[in-house]
């Protein structure tokens, strides 16, 4: 299991790019944190998730 | 090319021999204690993107005392601009940096301000925001709102991050708030509402999670955060 935005998903296995696909994120929209490290853009491809990780996913909205 | 400019003597100064720095230190002692005054002269403060949010976070710090800032934006004032930000009319195709750094020494002309007009990526964060204790995002798009939070977050360790996110429409007021989504990292504003057509950004929300977002960066300043 993986703990996402404190919540426990089935996204072991998963990069963190088809986790946010497959839970409707659009990936240029989001930071993510995994175990307090701020995974790049570039990186969400190859980063895998594993049993045990703690992720943050925070989605941003326009308007400034 | 990328360009620095530094504070200038101000036209208001100029003209206003009337108040003195004594006398503006005087006024914030009358309310404030001393120390108070003097961490907030000593902070250094970065505001990315000087729209609605940005140039009205500016102008608090600015009257709060806050000593060093340093404004970056790319744009010129635009007249769609007129319904939200801090510039006025005879500000219109001037570069924002410049606009704001004049409005700015009408409030309080012994600022240290620099100004970068420039488009910030992910390549030149560390150059421009490298070694700045607090930084407000305050960009309008969402993919540039993430790029800098994320780039800010894993390129500079020391810096604590204050966002704007959600702020459109006409909603309730009090769905804007604060929180702290990560260690080095403030959210303010209500996390959903995206300026779309047929629902743009209005100022009293604009204002209210500017001023969110700059009392989190006095909060920080004072220690009370």
């Amino acid at each position: 299991m993986v703990t996402i935005n404190g919540k426990q998903e089935q996204a072991a296995g998963m990069t963190i790019l088809a986790y946010l696909q497959q839970a409707g994120y659009t990936p240029e929209r989001v930071v993510v944190e995994k175990n307090l490290e701020i995974i790049p853009r570039e990186s969400l491809n190859s980063t895998l998730l594993e049993d045990g990780d703690s992720v943050e996913v925070l989605r941003f909205v326009g308007g400034g | 090319m990328i360009h620095m400019q530094k504070a200038e003597k101000p036209e208001i100064e100029k003209n206003s021999p009337h108040i003195t720095k004594e006398e503006l230190d005087r006024a914030f002692d009358e309310r404030f204690p001393v120390w108070m005054k003097e961490k907030l002269q000593k902070a250094s403060v970065a505001v990315a993107g000087l729209g609605g949010l940005g140039s009205n976070i500016a102008v608090s710090l600015a009257r709060s005392g806050v000593g060093h800032l340093l404004l970056v934006d790319f744009d010129l004032v635009d007249v769609t601009n007129l319904n939200r930000q801090m510039y006025m009319i005879p500000h219109l195709g001037m570069p924002k940096t410049q606009a704001l750094h004049d409005i700015l020494m009408q409030i309080n002309p012994w600022l240290d301000i620099q100004t970068r007009q420039i488009m910030v990526t992910s390549e030149n964060v560390l150059e421009l925001f490298g070694g700045w204790p607090i930084v407000c995002e305050a960009f309008d798009r969402p993919d540039q709102k993430a790029m800098l939070v994320g780039s800010l977050l894993s390129q500079c360790p020391d810096t604590i991050v204050v966002s704007g996110n959600g702020m459109a429409g006409l909603g309730d007021a009090n769905d804007i708030r604060t929180q702290q989504k990560l260690r080095r990292l403030y959210v303010c504003g209500d996390d959903t509402t995206e300026s779309a057509p047929g629902a743009g950004l209005m100022a009293p929300r604009v204002a209210i999670c500017a001023g969110h977002q700059a009392n989190k960066v006095l909060q920080l300043i004072i220690g009370e955060g």
